[in-house]
């Protein structure tokens, strides 16, 4: 099995497949805690319906790069989700509600109607799970994927005392003198460039578990924001790199398989947690 | 004594809704305020406007003494969210420094150490590397007011801040806030404890149907204050 590891991490499309899983999963993983506290996940869920509208649309108007096509219209929706999440007059959750399954239902139709493709079903798959798309990677799209991660986790490092005070008491924060908007505003586009990257590796129907259970299982163990940021980043990669490796030993869809592992390690964490609470109990 | 905050004609509310008009009222540097009301009387809007996170619909809140907007200490009521954050004492304390650092991306070393100077007054430093969630309210009151004394060394507003505390930690609280204030720093407190505002506070805020703003030996004698403050007296009797 070694040898058979050794032979495959010697392809190119491989090669690709692991640098581009590592820097999204630690992309990812970055902005969880923040999502799951301050109740943005379903921002995030949102997001990545709108992202698969996007994509079907580029893919019916035979856009030569999707990407340039569906990054600015995340860009734009996570903006407008974030400004009716704050209206308290329209319902926040109703109207996220009925534009990420407007965007499905829409993007499937559009496909249905003008796709040329000969496996109609086996696209819209590839596109909601990911499967296959991560090994067909040209060296432009990693190029692409690696510049904006590093972006991300620049912006992160940058503002990470700021998205922290905003995020542990926006009241404060907004009273000592600090642009609360304006940061919810840069969470909300960081979140989108991160589920346009992460749609290439899991698909848009499970990049929330992507940004999700590495904060959540970070959580169940560590004190400090320091401490589950660090971890959550860590866990993500580690589970990726496993993920993407299994699934090409055994033949498995990227995404799922990945977060197959993150639910693993999820259950292992709450596990440890027990018994970490019995013991000092 | 100067001036350190002046509101001048205020009118509160959110759109198109006027909670408080008409509001005139004054804070000396050092004094110790207590704005008291009837639930729904418009306490808590007053407050985000003293803020600045609500725009007065009309009127001007001026402050005095070269006070800069971010110079305030804020001790807010807490939230849901942070009942479950997973963040250390030191890390909450220090993000008070916030609104000194300004642009900065990372904290130096002053203001390092100003979060352990209070860490230390509130005396939370033992606590520093415990996670904030699994204090005692009381405890998680001290973290908070420790990151408001990062934020300004002169002004502090509290929302309630003894709401949800059993009564010897309240008593204690209550002392704690005295002693910050005979340090010197300016004390504005949200309050429906009218029996605790009258006993420590050096001023009066009143606000609802009625208004009134005086010294606490002034409020004593109105009516506002028989009305307010004997039945709950002849509860605890």
């Amino acid at each position: 099995m070694m040898e058979q590891l050794r032979i495959y991490l010697n392809f190119p499309p491989v090669q690709y497949a692991l640098i581009v899983g590592v820097l999204i999963a630690l992309c990812s993983s970055l902005l969880g805690v923040t999502l799951v506290l301050k109740r943005f996940s379903f921002i995030g869920d949102g997001l990545s319906h709108v992202a698969f509208g996007a994509m079907a649309i580029a893919g019916v108007l035979h856009l030569s790069d999707d990407m340039l096509f569906v990054l600015p219209v995340t860009v734009l929706s996570a903006v407008l989700l974030l400004r009716t999440g704050q209206n308290t007059k329209i319902k926040g959750d109703a109207a996220i509600a009925m534009i990420s399954v407007g965007a499905l239902a829409v993007g499937y139709l559009l496909l249905s109607l003008f796709s040329t493709s000969a496996n109609l079903s086996g696209d819209v798959c590839t596109t909601l799970f990911g499967s296959v798309s991560i090994l067909t990677l040209t060296q432009a799209e990693v190029w692409l994927c690696a510049g904006l991660s590093v972006v991300v986790v620049l912006i992160f490092i940058l503002f990470y005392n700021k998205i922290f005070a905003v995020t542990f008491d926006e009241d404060f924060a907004r009273a000592s003198g600090i642009k609360a908007e304006a940061y919810n505003l840069l969470i909300a586009v960081v979140i989108a460039v991160i589920i346009v990257l992460a749609m290439n590796l899991v698909g848009s129907l499970l990049i929330s578990a992507l940004i999700i259970f590495p904060a959540m299982s970070a959580m169940r163990l560590f004190r400090s924001f320091r401490g589950v940021t660090v971890c959550s980043a860590v866990l993500s990669v580690i589970c990726s790199l496993l993920g993407i490796l299994i699934s090409i030993l055994w033949g498995t869809p990227v995404g799922s398989t990945i977060v197959a592992v993150d639910i693993g390690a999820f259950l292992i964490f709450c596990l440890i947690a027990k018994v970490q609470g019995g013991i000092t109990k | 004594m100067m001036a350190q905050l002046i509101c001048s004609g205020l009118k509160l509310g959110y759109e198109g809704h006027i909670v408080l008009s008409g509001l005139d009222f004054s804070v000396d540097a050092g004094s110790y305020l207590c704005i008291v009301g009837e639930n729904g009387s418009g306490k808590s809007t007053l407050m985000k406007t003293i803020l600045g996170l609500l725009k007065p619909v009309g009127g001007k809140i001026i402050w005095g003494e070269g006070l800069r907007e971010n110079e305030i200490g804020y001790l807010p009521q807490q939230t849901v969210v942070q009942k479950d954050f997973p963040a250390s004492v030191r890390e909450i304390v220090l993000s008070g420094c916030q609104g000194r650092a300004g642009g900065r991306p990372f904290y130096n070393k002053d203001e390092k150490e100003l979060a352990r100077q209070n860490m230390e007054r509130m005396g939370i430093t033992p606590l520093s590397r415990r996670c904030y969630r699994e204090l005692s309210g009381g405890q998680q009151q001290r973290v908070l007011l420790a990151r408001a004394l990062c934020a300004t060394r002169k002004i502090l507003l509290m929302d309630e801040p003894v709401s949800g505390l059993d009564p010897k930690v309240t008593a204690e609280m209550y002392d704690m806030i005295r002693r910050l204030n005979q340090e010197g720093v300016t004390i504005i407190m949200v309050s429906h404890d009218i029996a605790a505002a009258v006993r420590y506070a050096s001023h009066i805020l009143h606000v609802g149907d009625e208004f009134f703003f005086g010294t606490s030996e002034e409020y004593r004698k109105t009516s506002l204050a028989e009305r307010f403050l004997l039945p709950k007296e002849g509860e605890q009797a």
